[in-house]
């Protein structure tokens, strides 16, 4: 706690400190303004005014809602997300619970395949689920063989749901780890003593402490999935919303005030999801508050229990790696259609692919590096800014760089667009056909997720420590170089890998922001590839290669990370 | 170097923290700052080394206002409570790091590493991370590291209060010794009493953001500027009254209307309190002079034994030395409390 500074009082060192601060603060409010705020606001801005005469109107909502198709498609995109919410909680309740709370033989494993998903572009995997759950799909193929019926898993809205449960269900499973792993044992060791257990522990004490976690995932996943664009354009569904916000300014123009107003939609719904999920928590995070007891309380199973439970892991985990085992046939597959594996092999596609492709595989490294390292940057100075000092507004500084959470990536695309296309360098060519432009829409998409770990980074360095630096002769500039980065490396390199890893396979916004193919990167490429039959075998051979990409890096990311924790030893705990 | 604080005023937002505090610590002397939590005394001890800023006053080290230097410009020790012991350095390097910071030359950082780990017995671990040291290494390397720079002053802030009962008694007495070798001006905060008279020179005691009496640990036992100090330095009996008769006969009256004789010139302020400590005081028969009352409590503690007596509406502790069981009292029995005339207090809040 330090008391509010008057600053005419206060000393010339803590002056120019503040005055560093300030010009800091500056710089990044400046940033967020142009790259996020000035597009966004563009967007709302033409949602709400009349084409041509340029008033203020309310005509293009009532457009909107007038359009069957539109209403529609809201809908669709409400159903999808709410229901992939809740499969994706089938999916990664079982496997939270039985990994943490149980004995578990090969716990490790099944949280470390619970990332894989995250690290394959989700519209890949599309193509692979078709392939494997389709109407001529393995599976069903399989099926009608020996059973005579088929599943529609992957039937029009179905196969979005399906798909992206199995993409973004690690949402919920990090979080409702995190957040059993942090209930005292003694909690459940009380209601055991008492005489409570079995489902009953679960749904009276273990559920309700960990309900802030599981709701944390499960608004994530629902505003991921109410904005995402490529994967239902993947699997032909068009009546979604975020699909038609695309459709209409890529096929009509920029000039097209329907796009607008879907994007201006698409943004209340996610602010509202977010609100709701952060109200109804609000005074409900208990991990802080409790006291004593320390490790987990692991159970063992019975007999019984072990089968039952092993068997809903082995289920969970295949469809988890299914996609990953389709799109690796298909890139080696010569021909896979109405039969359950492939007809023969080859390597060719991925010749072709380094060949013809290597252009998108530099452009990807280089984009998601530059982005990773913008949000990092980002990242560790506004929280410095906002939890060592007390810079008045600079609280804005955080809200305004988490906001980009509720703007979904093809608004950002189109608020690009529209505000810097007008915008000339001085040899003619407009600003928002810059490749540098991908990178930025890239930064501010993933800079929420860089912020929060650069957050929890800082948070761990107790202020004893940087004023026992000052305190010892060290200025602020001193103590964050030799005490504060080397203690917040591990954070701030586990906030590059999340953004470098889900910047190397964003497509929302990059499918608005590429402007020649020169300039894409692998996502983009793997998305024109997946359009047709014949480049499904190159483009599942660049899925592969993104997903080995971004697990190389993730590896290496973990292995530092680890080392440095190490070499600290146990001193936090 | 000795320190002043003149006048010094702090707030948070609407909460007055410290008012108008003043105060000189003599060169050389290991000071306390003692309070219940909340009193104010980290703050001000923060404030000595930089880490608050005043609204107001000054801060002398020597004859030199500091209140206007960044921590990092004012050579005052500290070692934290909860030590600050930076995790990604070795014990030495954490020794150092101050020494490195006043770029001194590679040698000489080396040579006075190794003489302050000599200084707290640690000269073996200086490869170690912290986290590979136990509790009471770990605040010596806090120690060492702090006095590696030769501070001015070197604050302490509840250096003890991470230790287990058996280390705090052998700490305390390392870091007297230490201040002694060294003649360094230290001020330590503490809750402890006990940490606080067992070590230290002369104690301020704060409550409030206020500073109640400053004084040798027997001045403030034996004459306790106010109810506060009284109450939370040892143990000490309370009792409402009032002052009755006239010049001469004076007599102070408690609730319940038994009297206490004042002496003749005593001077009693409006609304004091009578106060005197269990052990100033002895049981007699009933009816003797003194305060009537009736035993509810007895706890035998070998050497003494304290009684817990009821007198009008309050209960009173008396301590008298144990002679044998049949000098005992019982539980109910009706007795007379007598006080040491001299050693009654009369305080107001």
């Amino acid at each position: 706690m330090t008391a509010a500074i008057d600053f005419r009082r206060a000393p010339p060192g803590v002056r120019l400190a503040t005055t560093g601060q300030g010009l800091l603060a500056a710089g990044i409010a400046l940033f967020l303004a142009l790259f996020l705020v000035v597009p966004v606001v563009t967007v709302i801005y033409v949602a709400f005014t009349e084409k041509g005469s340029g008033g203020f109107t309310l005509v293009n909502f009532l457009d909107f809602a007038r359009t069957d198709l539109f209403i529609t498609s809201l809908w669709n995109s409400i159903y999808v997300s709410a229901m992939t919410v809740i499969l994706a909680s089938v999916f990664a309740l079982p496997l939270a619970y039985l990994t943490t709370r149980f004995e578990f033989r090969g716990a490790g494993i099944v949280q470390l395949l619970g990332f894989l998903p995250l690290i394959m572009p989700p519209f890949a995997g599309a193509v692979a689920m078709q392939l494997l759950f389709g109407r001529n799909g393995t599976v069903n193929l399989l099926l009608d063989d020996y059973f005579g019926f088929k599943i529609p898993f992957m039937e029009g809205l179905n196969g979005v749901i399906f798909t992206q449960a199995v993409h973004y269900f690690p949402f919920i499973l990090i979080n409702l780890s995190a957040a059993l792993r942090n209930i005292d044992r003694a909690m459940e060791e009380a209601a055991q003593n008492l005489g409570c257990q079995g489902l009953r522990l679960f749904r009276r004490i273990v559920f309700p402490l960990a309900m802030p976690g599981y709701v944390a995932g499960a608004s994530l996943v629902f505003v991921k999935v109410f904005d995402d664009l490529a994967t239902p354009l993947l699997l032909n569904v068009k009546d979604m919303l975020a699909p038609q916000a695309y459709l209409r300014i890529t096929a009509i123009g920029l000039a097209d005030p329907m796009g607008y107003v879907i994007s201006v939609v698409l943004i209340v719904v996610s602010v509202a999801v977010i609100g709701v999920a952060a109200l109804a928590m609000k005074g409900k995070d208990y991990a802080t508050v409790q006291r004593g007891g320390g490790g987990l309380a692991r159970r063992k199973l019975d007999r019984v229990g072990s089968i039952a439970a092993y068997g809903v892991v082995a289920l969970i985990l295949f469809l988890v790696i299914a996609p990953h085992v389709g799109l690796f046939l298909l890139s080696v597959a010569t021909v896979w259609s109405f039969s359950p594996l492939p007809d023969g092999y080859t390597l060719a596609y991925y010749e072709r692919v380094f060949v013809e492709s290597g252009v998108f595989i530099k452009n990807t490294l280089l984009y998601a590096t530059l982005a990773g390292l913008i949000d990092v940057v980002l990242g560790v100075t506004i929280a410095y800014l906002v939890l060592r000092t007390k810079l008045p507004g600079r609280h804005w500084l955080d809200w305004t760089a988490s906001a980009a959470l509720a703007i979904p990536g093809v608004v950002l695309g189109i608020g690009y667009l529209r505000t810097f296309f007008g915008v000339q360098l001085p040899d003619g060519t407009s600003l928002a056909s810059l490749w540098i432009m991908i990178v930025l829409a890239l930064a501010i998409r993933r800079l929420p997720y860089a912020l929060r770990a650069c957050y929890a980074a800082l948070q761990q360095v107790s202020a004893s420590l940087e004023e026992a630096a000052e305190n010892l002769g060290a200025n602020k500039f001193r103590t964050v170089k030799r005490i504060i980065m080397p203690l917040m490396m591990g954070g701030i390199l586990a906030g590059f890998i999340t953004s470098f890893a889900t910047a190397a396979v964003e497509l929302s916004a990059t499918l608005m922001l590429v402007q020649k193919t020169s300039d894409a990167p692998l996502a983009y490429g793997l998305y024109v590839f997946m359009q047709s039959p014949a480049g499904r075998g190159p483009g599942a051979a660049l899925g592969i290669i993104a997903v080995a990409l971004v697990a190389i890096c993730s590896l290496l990311s973990n292995w530092v990370i680890e080392r440095n924790q190490k070499m600290r030893g146990a001193h936090r705990a | 170097m000795g320190i002043e604080i003149r006048d010094v005023n702090l707030s948070y937002g609407s909460h007055h923290v410290l008012k108008n505090i003043n105060l000189r610590v003599h060169p050389g002397e290991i000071f306390a700052f003692l309070g219940p939590s909340g009193c104010g005394k980290t703050t001000l001890l923060r404030l000595i080394a930089g880490f608050n800023q005043a609204a107001s006053g000054q801060v002398l080290l020597g004859d030199e206002d500091i209140a206007a230097l960044p921590p990092w410009k004012r050579d005052v020790g500290m070692v934290f409570q909860s030590y600050a012991l930076w995790p990604h350095m070795t014990v030495a390097k954490n020794v150092a790091f101050g020494l490195e910071e006043r770029r001194l030359p590679r040698a000489q950082v080396a040579s006075r590493v190794k003489a302050a780990l000599e200084l707290v017995g640690l000269q073996e671990l200086g490869a170690r991370y912290p986290s590979q040291l136990s509790g009471g290494q770990q605040q010596r390397v806090a120690v060492a590291r702090t006095i590696a720079i030769e501070p001015k002053v070197l604050l302490l802030d509840e250096p003890l209060s991470n230790l287990d009962t058996k280390m705090r008694v052998q700490v305390r007495r390392e870091l007297r010794d230490l201040q002694r070798r060294l003649c360094l001006t230290t001020i330590f905060v503490t809750h402890d009493q006990e940490e606080a008279n067992s070590i230290c020179d002369r104690i301020a005691v704060m409550n409030d953001g206020v500073i109640q009496h400053v004084g040798t640990p027997i001045e403030l036992y034996e004459a306790p500027a106010n109810l506060f100090v009284a109450n939370f330095l040892g143990t000490a009996n309370i009792l409402e009254g009032r002052v009755v008769g006239e010049a001469g006969v004076r007599a102070f009256e408690v609730a319940g209307g038994a009297r206490v004789a004042l002496a003749a010139n005593a001077p009693v302020s409006s609304g004091a309190k009578l106060v005197f400590r269990p052990q100033h005081a002895a049981l007699g028969p009933s009816g003797s002079s003194g305060l009537a009352g009736t035993i509810v409590h007895r706890e035998f503690l070998g050497s003494i034994v304290r009684y817990g007596v009821n007198v009008g509406r309050s209960e009173i502790l008396v301590e008298m030395p144990f002679i044998s069981s049949a000098t005992l009292k019982d539980l109910g029995e009706n007795v007379a409390v007598t006080l040491v005339p001299e050693r009654a207090l009369f305080l107001a809040a």
